[in-house]
């Protein structure tokens, strides 16, 4: 058990759910609840892994990846906003689509080793003692990235004029139309934002922090997680993304348990039966599934802050708006 | 140009604006009949008709919302297209909705901003849109303060925020949809002001409303639609009330109400020193005591927000009662469920009839059995009879005259007064022994509020006791045999239909119960 390096691990692997559920957030607050983000990613990360291996070109990857996942949501945007479907089974339906997708063109890709994006040091501040290591020594382009991502997501909702089209078309359509924002528009670029996101997220795993193509264990429900994270963040990406690297360190901090025999100075129930760690392994899943749950309720949704109008498909002009 | 062509603004006036022919259809709705409308710069123009009759429909294909099958649209003698609401803007109009279209969770400023460049793109420029709406604000007397967030508002101010958000963006035309529905007397003065000053700097307005007395305090010029079809264009100068009323509703309209005498029975339901808290812990009633007797109307009066919708949802079983006894007929019925207030007897007639009262999209027919649908003859076992239902719906359809294209259309397609027919249809279908009422004709058409009345008196010569909570004082002072008024979440006095004048309601509705007392004791000395 060495907290350094369970919080190095907790940055890398959280920088994963930071870029899928920033995406989600992206397009919930937009009003699309798009629960494909596990097809997307997923297709993201294959994409991304078999177009670097083929080009030997991890950049171009890295592209392809992230519009994988993009285009694979304008299917969910075509359906949701167009044809006005429900968004939960479109969701789902994405769900399915992306994991097929990947599954199939991944075939083979299982052993192979394309470039990956690089890791490196940051001078300097690598020296930094504790901070140095955990923060900003060899870890991969994407965390760097993920430190400026977060906050950069946060000024933009917040404090731009399109991040306020954004919020307002989440939170009362009719409201935005009137005032002559496009709002089918806007939602189409959102879930295609979400979607991009998803991808790179996707990529972040295959190319990146835990690099290689393991069939549907590649993303192993981490789309699902940034789904919750989504929920506990009150869809503000700076809490998405501590959220995030929480639930990395969380994940690794349970792997690091089963180590030691002893722990605290007692006999280590997980070093003697592994059985035990399943549990514990369960928990960023139960929790995701505690959040889903909790979430759906109107009332509690309400009081987290949810988007008025997530899930509601825009007509112009209907009645009793 | 010459300055005369131009606003305040400084935006060019938009001197004449005309629809012509104008045909729109929803299925197995006629919505709009070959309209032809026009309003010039420097005037207002009433649009008057019944609920349904299309007014909205037409201002609505005005920006942008709806596209007509058939008619075009004159600005200034040219014709122009209008695909959408930003293309009406860029005409220079601009409308106020029905419902309010504000995002609740933005600040004035903010909500002002929506759909505008920034000065200082991508970033917000809020400052510099909050310097400008107070300046605005000033000029026309308007009471905003552009950082406050809009839920945190009234609806008085939230009506205010709408006409800001359109002055701010010039308003060459500026249509107004029922914007006094949900506002106080007062606020209507207040409102009437700013509209008239606008007209006079040349602004052109169109003012749609079901109340004649602000037709009459407020516009040049009426046009009147029934069905979708114009059946009048006059100068407001050359008409009266029953002749507006007859264009509306094709026959006499009685404007009065006949309320024969009627001695009340026992007491039916009662109220004993009962307080509540809302969600946030603060009080919204605090011991209201109150008696309705059979063959009684008693009218709760108060401007709202002063504990209205917690008294009808105490008593309804959708708010908690913390203190204090609910009684129908001597049983203590206090917090029970609504399923079980209904058993015993209570119908109700929600405030927010779209959200409380009806599933909107679910059938005419299904809305009707929402509380009976469990029982014979609707239900035998867990199978719905369809036969009965269907028979049940056209009969309350027939009986009470509700205007819908059939049994089976969706609820979200009917008009606020059929929506609002139909629930007291369904109440008084289920034979209650006691009802309450709240804003029973709130945008309703006065046809619809002549038969709403009508019916709230017949009921109340057959022994049903009723609680009348409303906001239209002329309402209250019409059917009641006794008003209460709330303030604050309490009962500030109660006086007879005989000493209720508005004077003495306005000081109870403003919290004055000093005053009451006086008037009180006075009135019993005597
Ligand atoms: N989106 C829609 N879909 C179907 N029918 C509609 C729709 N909008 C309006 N209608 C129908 O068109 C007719 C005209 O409705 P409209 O809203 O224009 O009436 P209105 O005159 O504004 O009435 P109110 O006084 O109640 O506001 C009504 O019969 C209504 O049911
Ligand atoms: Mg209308």
């Amino acid at each position: 058990m060495n907290f350094e390096i369970i919080l190095h691990a907790g940055l890398a692997t959280g920088t994963i759910l930071l870029f899928a559920g920033i995406g989600e957030i992206f397009a919930e607050r937009a009003g699309i609840l798009n629960l494909g983000v596990e097809g997307m990613m997923l297709l993201g990360a294959m994409a991304g892994f078999s177009i670097s291996l083929t080009t030997q070109n991890v950049w171009l990857g890295l592209v392809v990846a992230i519009l994988a996942g993009g285009i694979l949501s304008l299917a969910h945007g075509l359906v949701t906003i167009h044809f006005q479907a429900d968004q939960v089974v479109s969701g789902l339906s994405l769900t399915f689509l992306g994991t097929g997708l990947a599954l199939v063109f991944g075939k083979g890709l299982t052993g192979q080793t394309p470039p990956l994006i690089p890791s490196f040091d940051i001078p300097g501040l690598a020296a930094i003692p504790f901070i140095g290591p955990v923060f900003f020594a060899n870890h991969s382009l994407l965390v760097y990235v993920g430190y400026f991502f977060a906050p950069l997501a946060w000024y933009y909702i917040n404090r731009t004029r399109p991040g306020m089209h954004l919020r307002a078309v989440g939170e009362k359509p009719s409201a935005a139309d009137t005032m002559g924002v496009n709002v089918y528009r806007l939602r189409y670029f959102y879930v295609f934002v979400g979607g991009c996101l998803a991808g790179l997220a996707g990529a972040t795993i295959s190319l990146a922090v835990s690099p290689g193509w393991y069939s549907d264990q590649t993303t192993s429900g981490q789309g699902w997680i940034a789904i919750g994270l989504v929920i506990f963040a009150q869809w503000n990406p700076l809490k998405a993304a501590l959220g995030g690297y929480l639930f990395g360190a969380l994940r690794r901090g349970i792997l690091d348990l089963q180590g030691p025999a002893l722990l605290f100075g007692l006999a280590n129930p997980l070093y003697i039966n592994s059985n035990f760690s399943f549990f514990l392994k369960m928990t960023p899943y139960i929790l995701t599934i505690l959040a889903l749950v909790l979430g759906s309720r109107a009332a509690i949704k309400k009081r987290l802050g949810a988007p008025a109008a997530l899930g509601v498909p825009y007509i112009r002009g209907e009645r009793g708006l | 140009m010459s300055n005369d062509n131009l606003l305040p603004s400084g935006l060019p006036r938009i001197e004449s604006l005309e629809m012509r022919g104008i045909v729109k259809k929803f299925p197995g709705v006629l919505a709009n009949d070959h309209v032809d409308f026009d309003v010039k710069a420097g005037e207002i123009h009433a649009l008057l008709g019944e609920n349904g009759a299309g007014k909205s429909t037409l201002m609505k294909i005005l920006y942008g919302l709806y596209h007509p099958e058939e008619g075009g649209i004159y600005l200034n003698g040219r014709p122009i297209t209008i695909n959408s609401p930003t293309d009406s803007l860029n005409h220079g109009i601009g409308m106020i909705h029905q419902h309010f279209m504000l995002v609740d969770n933005l600040t004035v400023a903010e909500n002002v901003a929506l759909g505008l460049k920034s000065s200082r793109e991508p970033r917000l420029d809020l400052d510099v849109v909050s310097a400008r709406v107070r300046e605005l604000a000033d000029k026309y007397g308007l009471r905003v303060d552009p950082d406050t967030v809009i839920s945190k508002m009234a609806v008085g101010e939230r009506q205010r925020v709408e006409i800001v958000k359109a002055l701010y963006r010039g308003a060459a035309l500026l249509v107004l949809d029922e914007p006094t529905a949900v506002l106080t007397p007062q606020e209507v003065d207040d409102l009437f002001v700013i509209f008239r000053q606008m007209a006079a700097d040349g602004h052109a307005l169109i003012f749609i409303s079901h109340k004649l007395d602000e037709i009459f305090a407020l516009t040049d010029r009426v046009t009147v639609l029934r069905d979708g079809r114009v059946t009048g264009a006059v100068l407001t100068s050359e008409t009266n009330k029953n002749k507006l009323a007859n264009m509306m509703v094709g026959r006499e309209v009685s404007l009065t109400r006949e309320r024969p005498s009627v001695t009340p029975g026992k007491a039916r339901l009662k109220l004993e020193n009962v307080s509540a808290v809302n969600e946030d812990g603060q009080p919204v009633l605090i011991n209201i005591n109150l008696v309705v007797r059979s063959g009684e109307i008693v009218g709760v009066a108060g401007v709202s927000g002063n504990g209205q919708r917690p008294l009808a949802e105490a008593i309804a079983g959708l708010q908690r009662v913390g203190n204090g006894r609910v009684l129908m007929d001597d049983q203590d019925v206090t917090n029970l469920a609504p399923a079980q207030m209904f058993d015993a007897g209570l119908a109700y007639i929600p405030e927010e009839r779209m959200h409380d009262g009806v599933i909107k999209d679910f059938s005419v027919a299904e809305n009707f059995i929402l509380q009976d649908h469990v029982r014979p003859p609707f239900a035998k076992g867990i199978f719905l009879n369809f036969k009965q239902i269907a028979a049940h719906a056209q009969e309350l359809i027939n009986a009470f005259s509700i205007k819908t294209p059939s049994r089976e259309t969706l609820v979200k397609n009917l008009s606020g007064g059929n929506i609002q027919k139909l629930i007291l249809a369904r109440e008084l279908a289920r034979q209650p022994r006691v009802i309450i009422a709240a804003q029973p004709t709130r945008g309703v058409d006065i046809g619809a509020t002549e038969y709403i009345h009508a019916q709230l008196l017949k009921q109340r010569s057959a022994g049903l006791a009723t609680l009348l909570i409303s906001e239209d004082l002329d309402e209250v002072k019409a059917l009641s045999d006794r008003i209460v008024v709330l303030f604050g979440g309490e009962i500030m006095g109660e006086l007879s239909h005989e000493e209720a004048t508005p004077e003495k309601l306005g000081l109870l509705m403003a919290g004055e119960r000093e005053i009451e007392k006086m008037i009180y004791t006075f009135d019993k000395g005597r």
